[in-house]
Order: C-alpha cells, then sequence, then structure tokens
C-alpha cells in the first residue's frame, strides 16, 4: 500500500517537473541532426568521404543555431512572441554543436595528430578564427544559468554580448571553408546581414541592449 | 562510358584502386556545380563525342585529333596511379589513357616551346555550372605545364578508367592526369592544348595565387594556407569512424621518377 503511494508522489513530482522544464525537450530535438549524421556516418550514407562530411556539417549546425540565438531579440519585437526565452536553449545547441564540430576536427579529421593541431591554430587564420569562437562561447555557455545570472548582475550582459563578437568569427571561419564564393556563403552572409539590420533599428546595439 | 581495349602499361603498379563508384561519384568539376556529386548528378546533358582535340602553338605539324578515334586505339594503356586532392584527400584511380608525350612528338614541339597550355571545353548549354558567375571562376578551365612535364613518361591524357571510356563527371572524353601533383591539374574534358614560350595562367592560380601555385606538386611539407598537406583522407571507407588518414608522400610518391625535373628549384617558392 505504501509503497503505491511512494509511486503515485513520484510520477507528481515528475508530471510536476516537467511542467516547470518541458523545454528541455527541446534539446533533444535539437540534437536529432546530429544524432542522425551519426547513423548516417555508421551506416555508410555519408558518401565518399564522410569525416569531412560529417564535420563540416556539424559547424553548419553550430552556425545556424547561433544566427537563431542571435535573431531572437529582434524577432521578439518584430513578432510580439515571447522568443526570447528560447536564447539559452538555441546558445547552447551552438555551442555543443561548436564542441561536436571541434571533436570531430581533433579525433576524427585530424586522429589526434597534435603537431598538426599546434600548427593549425598557430598559424591559419581559418583554424585560429574558428577556435576564437568556441573559446567565446565557452564562457556564455557557462553562465547561461540562472545563478550566474544573479551573481554575476550586470558583467552576465557583458558577457553576453560576446555574441556579437562570435557572429563575425564563426561567419569568417564559414567563408574560409570553401574554396571559392559560392551561394551557400552569399546565404548566410544575407541572413547575417538581416539579423544584424533588424537588430540595429529595432533593438539598438549592445550598450542599450536588453538580454 | 563503354568498354575500351586496354593492357597494362608503362609504371605497372599494385596499389589497390579506390572502389568505382566513389572514384565516379566524388567529383570536382566546377562547370557542372561546386558539390561534390554535383557533377555525376548534372553531366547527363552532355554530349563528349564527336570530339576533336587540338594540339597547336609552336609546333611543326598541328593536329586535330579524333578522339572517336583515339578510344579505338591500341595504344591504350592502364596506369594505376595515386590522386592526390589539394583538399586533403586522395584515391587510387585505375586510368585508361595514351602517354601525352605521344601525342605531343606527333605535332613536333619547336625548340621555342617551353610551356604547354591546356584548354577545356565552354558549353553553358550542356554545363551549368558555367552559367552561374558567382564563384569568380572564368570559362574555360586553363591549365599548364612545362614542357619537360609535359614530355615525362608519367604524364598521360586519360579516354577512360576502370577499363571503361570516361564518364562524364571525370572529363570525358578526354582529361589529364599528372600523378605527381595535385589533381586540379588534371583538367578535364581538354579541347585544345597549345605549345607556347612563356608559362601559362592557370585556373586556379588566378583564383589564389597565395593558395594554389603554376606546380602545385604534391608536397607534404608545404601546407595550403588553410589546411596542412603532411597527411590525406583516404577515399573509400565504409563508415565515418573506420575512414583512414595516411601520411602524404613528396611528389605524391613518385619522386623518385620526377624529383630531377626539380632539382635546382625552391618547393617552398614555386609550389
Amino acid at each position: 500500500m505504501v509503497s503505491r503511494w511512494l509511486i503515485y508522489i513520484k510520477i507528481w513530482i515528475c508530471v510536476l517537473i516537467f511542467k516547470k522544464n518541458w523545454r528541455v525537450l527541446l534539446y533533444g530535438i535539437g540534437l536529432i541532426p546530429a544524432l542522425y549524421l551519426l547513423w548516417q556516418g555508421q551506416t555508410g550514407r555519408l558518401g565518399a568521404d564522410p569525416v569531412n562530411v560529417f564535420e563540416r556539417a556539424l559547424g553548419l549546425w553550430a552556425f545556424r543555431f547561433l544566427l537563431v540565438c542571435f535573431a531572437l531579440s529582434p524577432l521578439q519585437v518584430v513578432s510580439g512572441m515571447a522568443l526570447k526565452r528560447y536564447q539559452r536553449l538555441t546558445g547552447l545547441l551552438a555551442f555543443i554543436y561548436a564542441i561536436l564540430h571541434l571533436g570531430a576536427y581533433l579525433f576524427l579529421d585530424l586522429q589526434m595528430n597534435f603537431s598538426i593541431f599546434a600548427r593549425d591554430v598557430t598559424h591559419r587564420p581559418f583554424i585560429i578564427l574558428g577556435m576564437l569562437a568556441v573559446l567565446i562561447l565557452l564562457p556564455m555557455a557557462l553562465t547561461s544559468n540562472r545563478l550566474s545570472m544573479r551573481l554575476l548582475k550586470k558583467k552576465w550582459k557583458k558577457i553576453h554580448s560576446l555574441i556579437y563578437v562570435a557572429v563575425p568569427l564563426v561567419l569568417a571561419h564559414f567563408y574560409l571553408s570553401f574554396k571559392v564564393f559560392n551561394k551557400t556563403i552569399f546565404f548566410y552572409l544575407f541572413i547575417t546581414s538581416v539579423v544584424v539590420f533588424l537588430r540595429f533599428i529595432l533593438t539598438g546595439f549592445p550598450r542599450k541592449q536588453s538580454f | 562510358a563503354a568498354p575500351l581495349k586496354t593492357h597494362t602499361g608503362a609504371f605497372p603498379s599494385s596499389l589497390d584502386p579506390t572502389p568505382k563508384e566513389f572514384a565516379t561519384g566524388y567529383n570536382n568539376f566546377y562547370e557542372f556545380g561546386m558539390e561534390k556529386d554535383d557533377p555525376v548528378l548534372h553531366s547527363g546533358d552532355f554530349h563528349p563525342l564527336p570530339w576533336t582535340l587540338e594540339i597547336s602553338g609552336l609546333v611543326n605539324k598541328p593536329q586535330q585529333i579524333d578522339v572517336e578515334e583515339l578510344l579505338k586505339s591500341k595504344e591504350i594503356e592502364e596506369r594505376i596511379y595515386r590522386m592526390r586532392c589539394v583538399e586533403g584527400w586522395s584515391m587510387v584511380i585505375p586510368w585508361d589513357g595514351i602517354p601525352l608525350r605521344s601525342l605531343l612528338m606527333l605535332a613536333e614541339p619547336l625548340s621555342s616551346a617551353r610551356y604547354v597550355a591546356f584548354e577545356s571545353v565552354v558549353r553553358p548549354s550542356e554545363m551549368a555550372g558555367q552559367k552561374d558567375g558567382i564563384s569568380g571562376i572564368s570559362w574555360p578551365y586553363v591549365e599548364g605545364l612545362r614542357l619537360d612535364e609535359a614530355m615525362h613518361p608519367l604524364s598521360l591524357l586519360a579516354v577512360g578508367m576502370y577499363g571503361d571510356s570516361l564518364p562524364n563527371q571525370n572529363g570525358a572524353p578526354i582529361r589529364l592526369v599528372v600523378p605527381w601533383k595535385y589533381g586540379f591539374k588534371g583538367i578535364k574534358s581538354i579541347q585544345r592544348i597549345r605549345l607556347v614560350k612563356d608559362m601559362p595562367s592557370t585556373t586556379w592560380n588566378k583564383l589564389a595565387p597565395d593558395e594554389y601555385g603554376f606546380y602545385a606538386n604534391v608536397n607534404p611539407k608545404v601546407d595550403h594556407p588553410r589546411w596542412s598537406q603532411a597527411t590525406e583522407r583516404v577515399i573509400g571507407s565504409k563508415s565515418l569512424f573506420g575512414e583512414k588518414r595516411q601520411p602524404t608522400l613528396m611528389f605524391n610518391g613518385y619522386g623518385e621518377q620526377v624529383a630531377d625535373l626539380y632539382k635546382d628549384m625552391d618547393l617552398r617558392v614555386n609550389f
């Protein structure tokens, strides 16, 4: 009898937690592309050079989530919907994909050849830009919780204004990943410009920005 | 692609060829688009035959070569070569072709000829990639070799691969293969070969001279500005975690045959 009540209480607690945190599910959805790529890679569906496709796709997803994160605040103004509540979600997903992208580069592409890695991070603007972007996303990801928000107060805003540095860094890194200018670069350049423009006219630049 | 009469030629090799589906499905041929699968998907409208290959310039006997006839030639030999792309991946491809030198000899180069300039086909109606100007590439695709490189017995004009005539996506009906150089030197669907006095300009060198030199010899010690050339991903794995990476060999492993061509040159400067 007692154990049955315990189960009811447990279910009730779960429902309560879920009602408050159902958005956790969205992380799962956000990770579907990574799982899908992994499945494709494992089953030989990524073509002739799977490592390259995997690595680039993860990087592109990181860039996409970062852009969505960056776009949420102007989009909230435009649409009137409460979109900024998804900034943590999309920002963290961008960070997770960036880490996976970096992992794919280090472990699958370079196969832990650290002498090549050392030369890459010291000599190649292409790699340096990407690494800097990850380094910038790191403090943002680490302080993306309410506790940090409360503790850091004004500093928190400053840290999270770093997205204005991260976006151009990632854009430049992305641009350099191609041999010639192409439609894909044009597309993301266009989207980024639109978001920057909207931010500028709708919400003002970082100083006035309320995150 | 139709079966060819071919026989084992000079430089027999015991290398294991890359599975054909990869060599014919993963291509850089920007005339058909910039993605690796664009050439196989979008080259169906291209008509490689009939085809005339012209050899002209500083020669005694300019040639108009009927490639349809060439395809029936008994001289076609198989050459299994390593192929190293400047992007950092490699394959092994069994080409079928004729040494470039045998065709150049027919034309009898003059002593004033020092370089060989190659020109690819321009057919925007059959090659969608030539219609869009976003890449900044100007067509035709052009490439070049020094005359002694062109006359080297390893330099091949391929008309087939894996025992069949070339598929469109691999440069039908006739393309260049220079195994000790990065793949982009292997100009596809060649229409004109000219013998010239001065170093010809080449497509990738014009686009980004700091990244793609005229010589483009495979060299693990000279990096691309954006990635190392010390190692290469080996095409042909069955899965993501099974993809191999191997050290890149100097002159792509053909140093014994070609190193002499460059003995007085600084390969860091002339990359």
